[in-house]
């Protein structure tokens, strides 16, 4: 799969006035993601406490933690899908991200990729250019399309989403993420059951569209190989304790001297 | 003895012998159960005489220890081969029997207390929905370009055209049927003629808009409820949501629009279909014209007879939309949620379509119209 970032998708970093009421003011200094003291969960029930982590712009960060713990909650919780219980979320300098009013200053990949099925891949990655600018429908579909073949699905636009495979609906999930340029992507498990190839084939893309387009990736997951390929910096959330028991580089986590934490970057392999 | 597999007991030892295999798993329970009914003390289920066994049958041996255990029987699972050993650690053979947590039965006043909350939370639920709405709808008159407005010819002729025949088909029936039903009675008094009274003024007030709403909730609010509930497990609403595109504007609006279009034309249709339905009884039956049949209908029928039909199928057309798209939204827990929602969706509108119906009867009835 090439991986270079295509001329028209660079051109397409166009100023989409009408649909971009809020504009990303994180900085340097800023971090584009700041959660202080974070409790996520529904009702009297606490999945996670006292969350707090930042994201640098352009970093590639990954919440990671073993099944159930709450990894894609707290993605939700990011995204403004649910309210705190208890803390606060920054998102781009914007505060607590307020869907229903305008477009959000992010992508999202949801888990199963979440297209709509009643429109053609293509159609689900114009979706939002139709929507948030003015741009010719000649010009939507060369970006649609270009944006279909940065992620290697050329040629899968007049497909509709029943027609794919799990690993492609992803891509394209990706894709329809990337369509309006945001500076921030969030991907739920992205490369959960696709094949080593094709896993390896997304890491490399998030790690180049890190590196090339400066775009600041959250990625849930806990596929360690992805996690070594394209995380700077990860956090891990445990079940029993319910909240953060580390973080940093995940290279220097898998000696890390809490054992749940070495038993994970290292397979599950039980210490003796 | 049964099968390849052998078991019998000596004091305190139930001797287990020979390939415990998947096939016999109901002999082999119902011989241990019954070898071990008046176990007290301890117990030792030997198995140094299985040559083989399968996972699910030394599940059921450490399911019997554990049975044992709630009595308070002490029993040991002892004697196995190396391969028979692997089993039965693999199926925690060997741990310590936990407590069972017994739940406790929920009490009648429990139970009605539960489900005063959960109408509570679904009454809540539904308001909240309207409410929703009509704040969409207000934002859409000041914002139009953010309603999703393309979708509405398809869904009309999704709603509409498609469901011409069906329209078509029953509401001839019942114009049929009702003038045969009074056909019989008329005839008695030389009233033929008032056949066509009959079936005009009952179908163009209550039952053309009724039927008419009942195969529009079965179709279109079924799919609605259906379409809407999909995407909600699927988490396409919250992509919609996370591209900055509202789901009341993109979803319901468009619904409910293409509804109020085209049930009252639906309605329109079945009031001339049941009529001609009457029309060919008439004929037919009564030795009545063609003529005469539509000439007693016109005189029978008035404008506002055709009107309040009318205005009863726009506000069908309303509530069917809206419990559809809300009961979609509410869709939760997979496949199973959105069959559940979809179901709950045509109950209560149709439920619904005849509290409205009997509602606007007396309405009517009251300013006398």
């Amino acid at each position: 799969m090439s991986l270079h970032v295509p001329r028209a998708v660079r051109s397409s970093l166009i100023r989409l006035d009408r649909g971009m009421p809020r504009r990303v003011r994180a900085t340097r200094e800023r971090p584009m993601i700041d959660v202080k003291d974070l409790t996520i969960g529904w009702g009297d029930v606490v999945l996670q406490k006292n969350l707090t982590f930042s994201v640098a712009r352009g970093e590639v960060f990954a919440i990671l933690g073993g099944s159930g713990c709450g990894k894609s909650t707290l993605l939700r919780f990011l995204i403004g899908l649910e309210p705190p219980l208890a803390g606060s979320i920054d998102v781009a300098g914007l505060g607590l991200p307020v869907l229903d009013a305008g477009l959000p200053p992010f992508g999202v990949m949801f888990q199963a990729g979440a297209l709509f099925g009643s429109l053609t891949v293509g159609e689900n990655v114009s979706l939002p250019l139709e929507e948030w600018s003015d741009l010719p429908g000649d010009a939507v579909a060369a970006i649609a399309r270009a944006k279909l073949k940065l992620v290697g699905l050329d040629g899968a636009a007049d497909k509709f989403p029943s027609e794919l495979s799990g690993g492609m609906k992803k891509r394209a999930a990706i894709a329809r993420a990337l369509a309006l340029e945001p500076e921030l992507v969030f991907l739920d498990e992205p490369s959960a059951g696709l094949d080593p190839v094709m896993a390896s084939d997304l890491d490399e893309l998030i790690v180049t569209l890190s590196k090339t387009l400066g775009l600041t990736v959250v990625i849930v997951t806990h596929e360690l190989e992805s996690i070594f390929r394209v995380a700077d910096r990860v956090i891990m959330l445990d079940k029993e304790e319910k909240t953060i028991i580390a973080t940093g580089d995940p290279k220097a986590l898998k000696t890390s001297e809490d054992p749940r934490v070495r038993a994970f970057f290292n397979r599950g392999k039980k210490e003796s | 003895m049964s099968g390849l597999f052998e078991i019998a007991r000596e004091g305190q030892t139930v001797k287990i012998a020979g390939d415990l295999r998947m096939h016999d798993a109901t002999a082999i329970w119902s011989g241990v159960h019954g070898q071990t009914r008046d176990a007290s003390g301890s117990v030792v289920l030997d198995l140094s005489g299985v040559h083989a066994a399968d996972g699910s049958v030394v599940a059921l041996l450490v399911e019997l220890r554990n049975e044992l255990a709630a009595r308070g029987v002490k029993a040991e699972l002892v004697g196995a081969n190396e391969s028979v050993e692997t089993i039965v650690n693999l199926y925690a053979g060997h741990d310590t029997v936990a407590k069972r947590k017994v739940r406790k039965a929920e009490s009648t006043i429990a139970q009605i207390g539960r489900s005063a909350f959960e109408v509570w939370e679904e009454a809540k639920g539904i308001l909240d929905f309207f409410g929703s709405m009509l704040l969409t709808a207000a934002a859409l008159v000041r914002f139009p370009r953010a309603g999703h407005w393309k979708e509405i010819a398809p869904l009309c002729e999704k709603t509409g055209a498609d469901a011409v025949p069906i329209v078509v088909l029953i509401n001839f029936l019942v114009g049929s049927v009702m003038a045969f039903q009074s056909a019989n009675q008329l005839k008695q008094f030389g009233a033929n003629i008032y056949v066509a009274d009959l079936v005009g003024i009952s179908l163009t007030r209550e039952l053309a808009p009724l039927m008419t709403a009942i195969i529009v909730c079965g179709r279109s609010g079924a799919a609605f409820a259906a379409e809407i509930g999909s995407m909600k497990v699927n988490e396409e609403i919250d992509a919609l949501r996370t591209l900055g595109l509202t789901p009341f504007g993109w979803l319901v609006v468009p619904r409910v629009i293409a509804l109020i279009l085209v049930v009252p034309i639906l309605t329109l249709l079945a009031d001339f279909i049941g009529i001609s339905g009457g029309l060919v009884v008439g004929i037919s039956e009564l030795d009545l014209t063609t003529q005469g049949y539509i000439i007693e209908t016109l005189k029978a029928v008035h404008g506002w007879d055709v009107l309040t039909g009318l205005i009863k199928s726009v506000v069908f057309s309303i509530t069917i939309a809206l419990i559809a798209c809300q009961q979609g939204f509410a869709a939760s827990g997979g496949a199973e949620g959105v069959g559940k929602r979809t179901t709950s969706t045509v109950v209560t509108s149709l439920f619904s379509l005849v509290l409205l119906d009997a509602a606007f009867t007396a309405i009517f009835r009251a300013f006398g119209v």
